[in-house]
């Protein structure tokens, strides 16, 4: 998978060709606690970018997870809908939420590479 | 001016919940944990296995003094105050003339003119005032400023007291004694909001951080924020103010028609009583209940029920997930025809209506130490 970029509302996503993978970055597991549910998109669905994709919940809320492109659903990971302590556990690796072909490519510019990201995140504390 | 121009208040034990690393948020005015680096789900099982120490000092305290206090608070609360033995506390509600709920709380005898309540951190102000209103020429009614409030709590409480206050055993669930614990005179009740065995304990805010210190010190005692308190409470069925009663909703709609005294049924005597009397005597029109969602999609408060061709029924007033029952659980207010264990209801959750059922509460069993 090619380097992650990141949205301000704490998505990954990686991309090879016009293929990305999205997940919620280390810092939002953290901040949710504990995952009791996670929703992931059914495959074939078209999606906007910022749109709402999936849901995570951890004991005492519910967030959305927004996708950072446009495009259409692939696959959505069951290994976390089964398991959904796995993105406390792996948020940036194997924990990811789903697949997406891109419609377009060039919405990536929008994102952070890590070392932007890491600067955002210090203007939160 | 809105919340975030209000500085916030702070409890006694402030300094030390950010020693020991509480996530700080606003809640009711005050600086709050919502929880520690265990986190939630840690915290609220480690209050089911072993015990917990929770903050409750942003709750107020107050005392009323004078003869004939038990017949005039009783005039604001459907409860039987006046048939509360000496060192009993009982559970019990402000009404208002609608019959609603203005605040729950809990009452304790201390002497036959001597009356101690805690009641809800949001609520205490206006709960102050009505009563100064009420019943302000009759009773002294003093808020007690100069106290913290704080609960430990689970299976492993009694334990832990009994090596601080060896007093401590001989009370039973529900009722309030003046004991020494630590060294530190304090006054403590076997009560609390998890729906497990323990105490809450008022103590000298000057010796607050003293007393919750030898408390931690011992063996299985943790602390645990309001996150868990709040799954604790939801798991037992025990209603939050705000979200599971409010001023629109009566005792007998919210399922706590055991409050009201036999007595105090009969006579009346409290604001509202006609209409919570003739409720009593008809049925509700709506009761709270719990639900189990039958999947894994916790249904939070305000999500829509309805029935199985999709009319509104209600709404859950409580939800999220229980860490000790390892699924989903919720309250709500159906109708009275569907406030059936096993009745077959939908909870529309992100625009899908997911299948729930009524069931019994409470989803965990109380393991309260009742006499």
């Amino acid at each position: 998978m090619g380097d992650k970029r990141f949205t301000k509302d704490h998505e990954w996503i990686s991309v090879e060709g016009d293929m990305g993978t999205v997940g919620i970055s280390d810092y939002a597991q953290h901040a949710l606690g504990d995952v009791v549910f996670v929703e992931v998109p059914d495959a074939g669905r078209a999606i906007a970018k910022g749109a709402e994709a999936a849901v995570v919940e951890s004991v005492k809320a519910a967030s959305e997870v927004y996708s950072p492109v446009s495009g259409t659903v692939v696959k959505g990971n069951q290994a976390i809908v089964d398991q959904p302590g796995l993105v406390n556990e792996a948020a940036e690796a194997g924990a990811w939420f789903f697949t997406v072909k891109l419609s377009d490519p060039s919405e990536l510019t929008d994102l952070m590479d890590r070392a932007a990201y890491d600067a955002y995140l210090k203007t939160l504390e | 001016m809105s919340d975030s121009d209000t500085p916030l208040l702070t409890t006694p034990l402030d300094s030390l919940h950010r020693q020991l690393g509480g996530k700080m948020v606003p809640f009711a005015g005050y600086a709050m944990p919502v929880q520690y680096p265990a986190g939630v789900m840690a915290e609220h099982l480690h209050t089911r296995g072993d015990a917990s120490l929770f903050d409750v000092s942003h709750m107020g305290q107050v005392e009323i003094t004078g003869p004939d206090c038990a017949r005039w608070l009783e005039t604001l609360v459907p409860g039987d105050i006046q048939g509360l033995g000496l060192g009993k506390t009982r559970y019990t509600v402000f009404t208002n003339d609608q019959g609603g709920i203005l605040d729950d709380l809990m009452v304790s005898k201390m002497a036959d003119d001597r009356l101690f309540l805690v009641i809800n951190a949001a609520c205490k102000h206006a709960d102050f005032t009505h009563m100064k209103a009420a019943i302000g020429d009759k009773v002294a009614l003093r808020m007690i400023e100069d106290r913290a409030l704080v609960a430990l709590q689970g299976p492993k409480a009694a334990e832990a007291m009994a090596r601080l206050a060896p007093d401590s055993a001989a009370m039973t669930f529900m009722t309030i004694r003046e004991i020494v614990i630590a060294g530190i005179a304090c006054l403590a009740t076997r009560s609390g909001y998890t729906g497990e065995d323990g105490w809450e304990i008022s103590v000298p805010a000057a010796r607050a951080e003293e007393l919750v210190r030898a408390l931690l010190a011992l063996p299985g005692v943790a602390p645990a924020g309001l996150g868990a308190r709040d799954s604790l409470r939801l798991e037992a069925g025990l209603c939050l103010y705000g979200s599971d009663i409010d001023a629109a909703t009566t005792p007998v709609e919210a399922n706590l028609s055991w409050i009201l005294g036999k007595r105090r049924r009969a006579e009346g005597g409290f604001p509202g009583a006609a209409i919570i009397q003739q409720q009593l005597a008809e049925g509700p029109a709506r009761l709270r209940v719990g639900i189990q969602p039958l999947g894994r999609a916790p249904a939070r408060a305000h999500t829509e029920i309805t029935d199985e061709a999709g009319n509104r029924l209600g709404e859950i007033c409580s939800g999220g997930f229980g860490p000790s029952a390892d699924r989903p659980v919720a309250m709500g207010y159906v109708p009275r025809a569907f406030a059936v264990i096993g009745a077959k209801i939908k909870l529309v959750v992100r625009g899908k209506a997911l299948d729930a059922e009524v069931v019994a509460l409470p989803f965990v069993p109380h393991r309260y130490i009742k006499a």
